[in-house]
């Protein structure tokens, strides 16, 4: 159960002020913390409970489904111990924004990069928030989701005319 | 005394060692480098975006697609995390049969690397020998799903088809043939001094280094880290099948070499347990809900006919949560991360591509050699751009 994941009972332990939610679902277990408090203990779980990979950054946009637009999630890998961990944090449409992760793990780089591409999110203290996979003067955020999927300006595809 | 400037080069993206459209800027003090840009996105599809406009079932065709020198690795990991998603239990007929086929594309994706890498530093020969063994592959591939690149076979619940008669003679020929054809390229390479030239003390990342900058695969057990998600956490009954786990020393490029033909040698080991293991049975499971019907039933009845109509037009609804599955892909960790609302369509579906983290890596291990050396470096780190740029 998700209440006795070792990294739960440690972070209730420790940040129980700042977890927002654990949820398991399909034996993987999301905590959900405040953004304040989202690298304190992402270093925490590095150092402390050997969560030494990054396995993957994004975001997921939760346009007019929640109240905060955006949740960043962190998959997090233990080699030593072989196990996972997800940790998400919401971050509002108004603050679009959240301090960078590369202090903890130099992979956050091009992940965080692509995840202000394409949502827009920016990350405070980020050395080289740039564009990675459209263009440099593309306007938008494609995985936004009022972000239309043919692209701006153009005619829905309608389907095959035949 | 003269003063001197470094010199910015474009390298890319049309060329033939960037392994695809790979643009690299570099700064040189004369051959050295300086620094490395790499500029990546000139084949972004936007995959991603896709799969929010399609049910489950559609998004299948979009995977083969991203890393297309291993296909059925990237169909395997996406049915996985949907399966994981649904629930849903896959019968061991169809589990072995993906097993022989991932390992096969294990095989199809390091020939490749290996003909591409030997290419780009001068050895010519074992691009034509590697390039002579994939065809094999390419026509396994044929022969069960009708193409050689974009395969589409696997299914939620299973296959798409059971595999033809001939399948198990053809795989079996393969793999008695293979340990043989790696003695080849061993036999041009590993001893080579030119080869060893180019090849030790190159691009060297320290383990340390490379967990830092989120190294999976190869690349990552290359610099000694014993770690490969098929034995740690096994997926699609891999915990069944006896292999070893090859690990390097020097943390080089050399070691990375060998690490991947070893590799090669573990996975023509598995595909034998595998072929063993085969027996005859259902490949798709009993779940209608999620899974198309058997074609006979499709072509002689009604009610085949209206449930293959529904799943292929509606898809299915899966319960709201989140998953994520990660494979080890030949080239690292590739990983599926879908958010269901409770729709038949994802949420979000996040792919973690190997080769985009991997590639990452790049900087660290070629500043301040040669430029003939990065040359060598994109080749170890072996990336597919059709995976980076999604």
């Amino acid at each position: 159960m998700a209440e006795n994941n070792r990294a739960v009972l440690k972070l209730k332990e420790k940040f129980a002020a700042s977890i927002i939610d654990v949820v398991e679902f399909r034996g993987e277990v999301t905590v959900t913390v405040a953004k304040n408090a989202i690298i304190e203990i992402l270093s925490f779980l590095k150092k402390s409970l050997q969560y030494n990979l990054l396995t993957d950054l994004t975001a997921v946009d939760y346009l007019g489904k929640k109240e905060e637009r955006f949740m960043m999630v962190y998959q997090l890998y233990s080699i030593p111990n072989k196990d996972r961990l997800r940790i998400k944090t919401p971050v509002s449409e108004v603050d679009c924004t959240i301090p960078t992760a590369i202090p903890v793990w130099k992979t956050a780089n091009w992940l965080e990069r692509e995840v202000f591409d394409l949502f827009g999110i920016t990350f405070g203290g980020h050395p080289d928030l740039r564009r990675i996979l459209m263009t440099d003067d593309w306007v938008g955020h494609p995985l936004r989701k009022d972000y239309p999927l043919q692209g701006p300006d153009r005619e829905p595809y309608k389907g095959r005319l035949s | 005394m003269a003063a001197t400037e470094t010199m910015t080069l474009n390298m890319g993206p049309q060329h033939p060692s960037t392994h695809g459209v790979l643009r690299l800027v570099l700064e040189l003090d004369g051959e050295v480098i300086v620094k490395v840009t790499p500029h990546i996105g000139f084949l972004h599809r936007g995959v991603e975006k896709l799969s929010e406009y399609r049910t489950y079932h559609q998004i299948l065709p979009l995977t083969d697609r991203l890393d297309y020198l291993a296909p059925m690795s990237n169909n395997l990991g996406y049915i996985l995390s949907v399966e994981k998603l649904m629930a849903v239990e896959v019968p061991e007929r169809a589990e072995t049969i993906r097993i022989i086929m991932a390992e096969l594309t294990r095989l199809e994706s390091h020939l490749v690397w290996l003909a591409c890498h030997a290419l780009d530093i001068g050895a010519m020969t074992v691009f034509i020998y590697a390039f002579r063994e994939r065809e094999t592959v390419m026509e396994i591939y044929e022969l069960i799903s009708g193409a050689r690149m974009t395969s589409n076979f696997f299914r939620v619940g299973g296959l798409s088809q059971d595999v033809p008669e001939d399948f198990v003679k053809k795989v079996s020929d393969f793999i008695d043939v293979m340990p043989g054809y790696l003695d080849q390229y061993e036999g041009l390479l590993t001893t080579n001094p030119i080869w060893l030239k180019r090849t030790v003390g190159n691009g060297v990342i320290s383990a340390e280094d490379a967990i830092d900058i989120g190294l999976t695969g190869p690349a990552l057990r290359g610099s000694g880290v014993d770690w490969d998600l098929r034995r740690d956490n096994p997926y699609c009954g891999y915990d069944k099948y006896q292999f070893k786990v090859p690990t390097g020393e020097n943390c080089d490029t050399f070691d990375r070499y060998k690490v991947r033909l070893i590799e090669m040698r573990e996975a023509c080991k598995i595909v034998r347990q595998a072929l063993d293991r085969l027996k005859p049975g259902p490949v798709l499971a009993d779940c209608p809900q999620v899974c198309y019907p058997p074609k006979e039933n499709v072509y002689n009845s009604i009610e085949g006919l209206i449930h293959h109509f529904k799943i292929a037009s509606e898809g299915f609804a899966a319960p709201e949560g989140e998953v994520y599955q990660g494979v080890e892909a030949p080239k690292g960790e590739l990983g599926f991360y879908i958010v269901s609302d409770g729709g038949n369509k994802p949420e979000r579906l996040r792919i973690r591509p190997p080769s985009f983290v991997n590639l990452q890596a790049i900087e660290q291990m070629s500043v301040g050699t040669m430029i003939a050396d990065l040359v060598a470096v994109i080749g170890t780190l072996d990336i597919v751009l059709g995976e980076i740029d999604r």
